[in-house]
């Protein structure tokens, strides 16, 4: 890092002045934040927007209490004040302020070729017009087109009493199309994302005019779409589509917060099948690039590759430090929070299905009737009861092996535990979507993605008999 | 306040030649308690604030606009944001419709919408509340397994709007909640169920409410099975009824209508909806949690009456949507804190009463299925094309009572469809927090998935 956001020397006195009320231990976060967007909406530039937040956010942990608070002053009165304010939880006393001696500082680069001061606003302002005609070249019915395009620096310095010192300069770009089509049954709509933990540079003029493409057909294909079916069929995934579906189905339900509660269905079942033989799911925060992917958490703990569930035995869960510490283990990397004015709690990064050896085409062919889904909204879940619920944006019907009539919007339904068992063919041709996962108020990027595969069942929550 | 309000002046003296510049501050104070196994599991308190600014700046074709924030009100971060705003606004697409608020001469309602006992509310007290409403839920049934987490919170914060174009604004509000999840087992599967209350200061709360009906919505779903597929008469209770307001809502703001986004657009006047059906966005009215003197750009905000007996009367509109539409703001801008631009949306809905209590409901509808809870609102409702598909927990209605309960299910319509289909408006008002009011409703003939 450039220039230190907290000096080495500061940050020992801060931890020290947290602990001194009998606290066993405490972190400093601080954070620099800078964000910038742009839009287009109604073929007009509507709006170019800046941001900056710094600040620090500091615990302090007493048997099984955090205290926490956050400042936006980093200088030393500031941070010792937030201190104080942490380590009020602490009752006891303590022994006045303790020595903490911080490792050397592990300093992470960015993976990130053009960074996002570099690049002319003009620069991105010709990409939205771009992706904009590129959009409505592909027909007369798109009627709206909005797209947006975002990037975020993220440097941060995490300290804590156990001698962590940390830094890492998080670099993400994103860009969103949305087309509306009009026919005369009503408006459909199409989306396309690109996003990475990269710079400008994924936003190539192919990656670009793919989207727009993309999501120009999507609100197309859809104005001649029928009402979806109600009721039970087999669901075809698409590669990359149903990724989402791991991390609603069973990836919440596997963050160590919830099990230890035992607020979750996947307590207690380690060791123990809990999903076809076919499921193999992995959270990976080393992906380099990928929207999930950090070379830290927020903890200073380094990404790492753990597999949740092997031939759908489940082989662990995801940790955090204050989840690891109960249970006498290591961390697995994945404590991450929104921004310095939030708690780190346990979080996904990149959650995906390994790839099968089926052909994703035989797939389908072997299904007589059913759904495929080319593209799946969001989702939610509930993890003491498994049951989630997640939203087909682009589905089709099969019929007699083959994809036919586009669906209307609907969400699917089902039960985690029992959506894992009926995973029944899973093909070779894996690739990964971004995402944003909320979870208790706080947002983090996300990665899923998986291969195209089959549930033998699901619910489809449509109109059509 | 005094303070917030000389810090925008300072920064409006700053406007350089022609250009117009609105300016949000705000400031706050936030404390939450999580309480787990009768133990403190994380106590924070803070102090935010920050800036937005919108720099406008006219051209031949019309006026640009740019924006920044910063996450701090210190002279440096507010004149980063400053210069980044004018940078901004050289690359906005000129817009004859683009313009700041100015004053429209409409009086801010009288509302008290601060209790200061919050800031002088012991913290021993606030956590002592968090606590209890742990103990209360834990011991309310044998059937209760688990508290996932019990939780009290507060804020007390002020904002100010003020732009050149005149616009004087400022305000202070306070909020205080407890929430609670319960997680109930009847030996085979678990269910949970969540409660809440919320006023402007702890003294408001009621705990007693919140942890029975946490415990109450959990233990009523033990046992719930997955029904087969029908088409039949909905009954969504006041939460789930609020939930399809404000989606409801969303289509009506004049933004999503001037940009041809709303199933609503070029239907005003129409018979939109059955004719029990009269929706009102009354931020007003004190007794909506979402009440407010102020708008999003500084105009007072006002009562504005969207859909009358089922006839389609008016859209809400912030400054630029009203400019596009030929007529004027509504007073209804909204935006999400300093990052936030203002956009036309509705703060506080509310469906005018019908006749009749929930058990009445149930007796009229005779059978179908009683909504109690909403998933997957955000991935299944596509408030373009209106189609509308949810998932849903709750009870079946048998003979005009209420029966088993059932889970694992959707039930799917569009929202055109939904709102003709209005069978029976309840009495049963809930004020609740978010942006809409909620009580029964009765819609007759929508789809159910199940098994």
């Amino acid at each position: 890092m450039s220039e230190t956001l907290v000096e080495h020397d500061v940050l020992e006195r801060v931890l020290g002045e947290a602990l001194g009320r009998g606290g066993e231990f405490a972190e400093v976060f601080a954070e620099d934040r800078t964000t910038a967007s742009a839009m287009l909406d109604q073929r007009r530039i509507e709006e170019l927007s800046s941001g900056r937040d710094r600040g620090a956010g500091i615990r302090v942990v007493v048997g099984e209490t955090t205290g926490f608070a956050h400042t936006a002053d980093l200088s030393e009165r500031g941070l010792l004040a937030a201190a104080q304010a942490a380590a009020a939880v602490a009752r006891e006393g303590g022994g006045g302020v303790r020595e903490i001696a911080l490792d050397a500082l592990r300093d992470y680069p960015t993976h990130a070729t053009i960074l996002p001061g570099d690049v002319d606003k003009a620069r991105k302002i010709d990409l939205l017009r771009h992706a904009d005609d590129v959009a409505r070249s592909e027909g007369s019915s798109i009627t709206q087109v909005q797209v947006a395009l975002g990037d975020s620096t993220r440097r941060f310095v995490v300290a804590n009493s156990e001698g962590v010192f940390a830094s890492d300069h998080q670099v993400r770009t994103r860009f969103n199309i949305s087309c509306v089509a009009s026919g005369d049954a009503g408006m459909q709509t199409g989306y396309r994302p690109i996003a990475g933990t990269r710079g400008f540079e994924i936003l190539t003029v192919q990656a670009v005019e793919e989207a727009a493409r993309g999501a120009a057909k999507q609100a197309i294909t859809k104005l001649d779409a029928r009402p979806a079916p109600s009721g039970d069929l087999p669901v075809v995934l698409a590669g990359g589509s149903g990724g989402i579906l791991f991390h609603e189905a069973c990836g919440h339900g596997l963050e160590a917060d919830a099990v230890l509660k035992n607020a979750s269905v996947y307590a207690g079942k380690v060791g123990q099948q809990v999903a076809s033989s076919l499921v193999t799911l992995v959270d990976d925060g080393t992906v380099t690039g990928e929207w999930g992917y950090l070379a830290i958490d927020d903890e200073g703990r380094p990404g790492a590759r753990n597999v949740l569930i092997e031939n759908g035995v489940l082989t662990d869960y995801m940790w955090d430090y204050l989840r690891a510490r109960k249970e006498g283990r290591g961390s697995s990397g994945n404590g991450r929070r929104q921004s310095y004015q939030h708690l780190p709690m346990v979080r996904m990064t990149n959650t995906y299905l390994l790839a099968g050896e089926s052909d994703a085409d035989e797939i389908v062919a072997q299904t007589p009737r059913g759904v495929y889904v080319a593209q799946l909204g969001g989702g939610s879940v509930n993890t003491a009861t498994g049951d989630f619920v997640f939203g087909m944006t682009s589905a089709f019907l099969i019929e007699d092996g083959k994809i036919t009539a586009p669906l209307r919007d609907c969400n699917l339904i089902g039960n985690g535990p029992e959506i894992l068992q009926r995973v029944d063919a899973v093909a070779k041709d894996f690739s990964m979507m971004p995402g944003t996962c909320g979870k208790d108020g706080q947002s983090v990027p996300v990665g899923t993605g998986q291969a195209t595969m089959r549930l033998s069942s699901v619910t489809i929550g449509g109109t059509a008999a | 306040m005094s303070d917030l309000m000389a810090r925008a002046e300072r920064i409006l003296e700053s406007a350089k030649g022609a250009e117009e510049i609105e300016v949000f501050l705000s400031s706050g104070v936030d404390t939450e308690v999580q309480a787990y196994q009768g133990e403190i599991e994380s106590l924070s308190s803070a102090t935010s604030s920050g800036v937005g600014i919108r720099v406008l700046r006219d051209g031949a074709a019309g006026a640009q606009v740019g924006t920044a924030w910063a996450g701090s009100l210190d002279e440096a971060a507010i004149a980063d944001a400053l210069h980044e705003a004018r940078d901004n606004a050289r690359f906005a697409t000129e817009d004859e419709f683009m313009a700041f608020a100015r004053p429209d001469g409409v009086e801010g309602a009288s509302l008290q919408l601060t209790d200061e006992s919050v800031l002088t509310t012991p913290i021993d007290q606030k956590i002592a509340m968090a606590i209890e409403l742990e103990r209360m839920v834990r011991s309310g049934d044998p059937r209760i397994r688990q508290v996932d987490s019990a939780n009290y919170s507060d804020y007390v914060a002020e904002a100010a709007i003020l732009s050149t174009t005149g616009i004087r604004a400022s305000y202070a509000r306070s909020g205080a909640f407890v929430s609670v999840e319960a997680i109930a087992t009847d030996g085979q599967s678990d269910q949970t169920g969540w409660g809440l209350s919320a006023g402007k200061a702890p003294s408001d709360l009621d705990l007693h409410e919140a942890a029975t009906d946490a415990i109450s919505r959990a233990l009523r779903m033990l046992g719930a099975v997955k029904p087969a597929s029908m088409k039949c008469a909905a009954v969504f209770d006041p939460r789930s009824a609020a939930t399809l307001l404000s989606v409801i809502g969303g289509a009506l703001s004049g933004e999503a209508v001037a940009y041809g986004r709303s199933f609503f657009a070029d239907r005003i006047g129409e018979d939109v909806a059955s004719s029990l059906f009269t929706l009102i966005d009354d931020p007003t009215d004190p007794r909506h949690f979402a009440a407010s003197v102020f708008d999003g750009e500084g105009l007072a905000c006002r009562r504005n009456v969207l859909i009358e007996k089922g006839q389609l009367k008016a859209f809400v509109y912030d400054t630029v949507s009203a400019r596009r539409a030929g007529t004027s703001s509504t007073g209804s801008a909204v935006r999400g804190g300093i990052a936030g631009s203002p956009t036309a949306g509705c703060r506080a809905l509310q469906l005018e009463p019908g006749d009749f209590d929930q058990a009445e409901i149930f007796r009229r509808v005779g059978n179908g299925i009683f909504v109690e809870s909403l998933t997957g609102v955000h991935s299944g409702v596509n408030p373009i094309s209106g189609d509308f598909s949810v998932g849903v927990t709750g009870r079946m209605i048998r003979d005009g009572q209420l029966g088993e309960p059932v889970r694992e299910i959707t039930v799917a319509s569009t929202l055109q469809r939904m709102l003709l289909d209005v069978l029976f408006v309840g009495c049963d008002v809930e004020w609740l927090p978010g942006s809409a009011a909620g009580q029964s409703i009765a819609i007759e003939a929508i789809a159910v998935s199940g098994s």
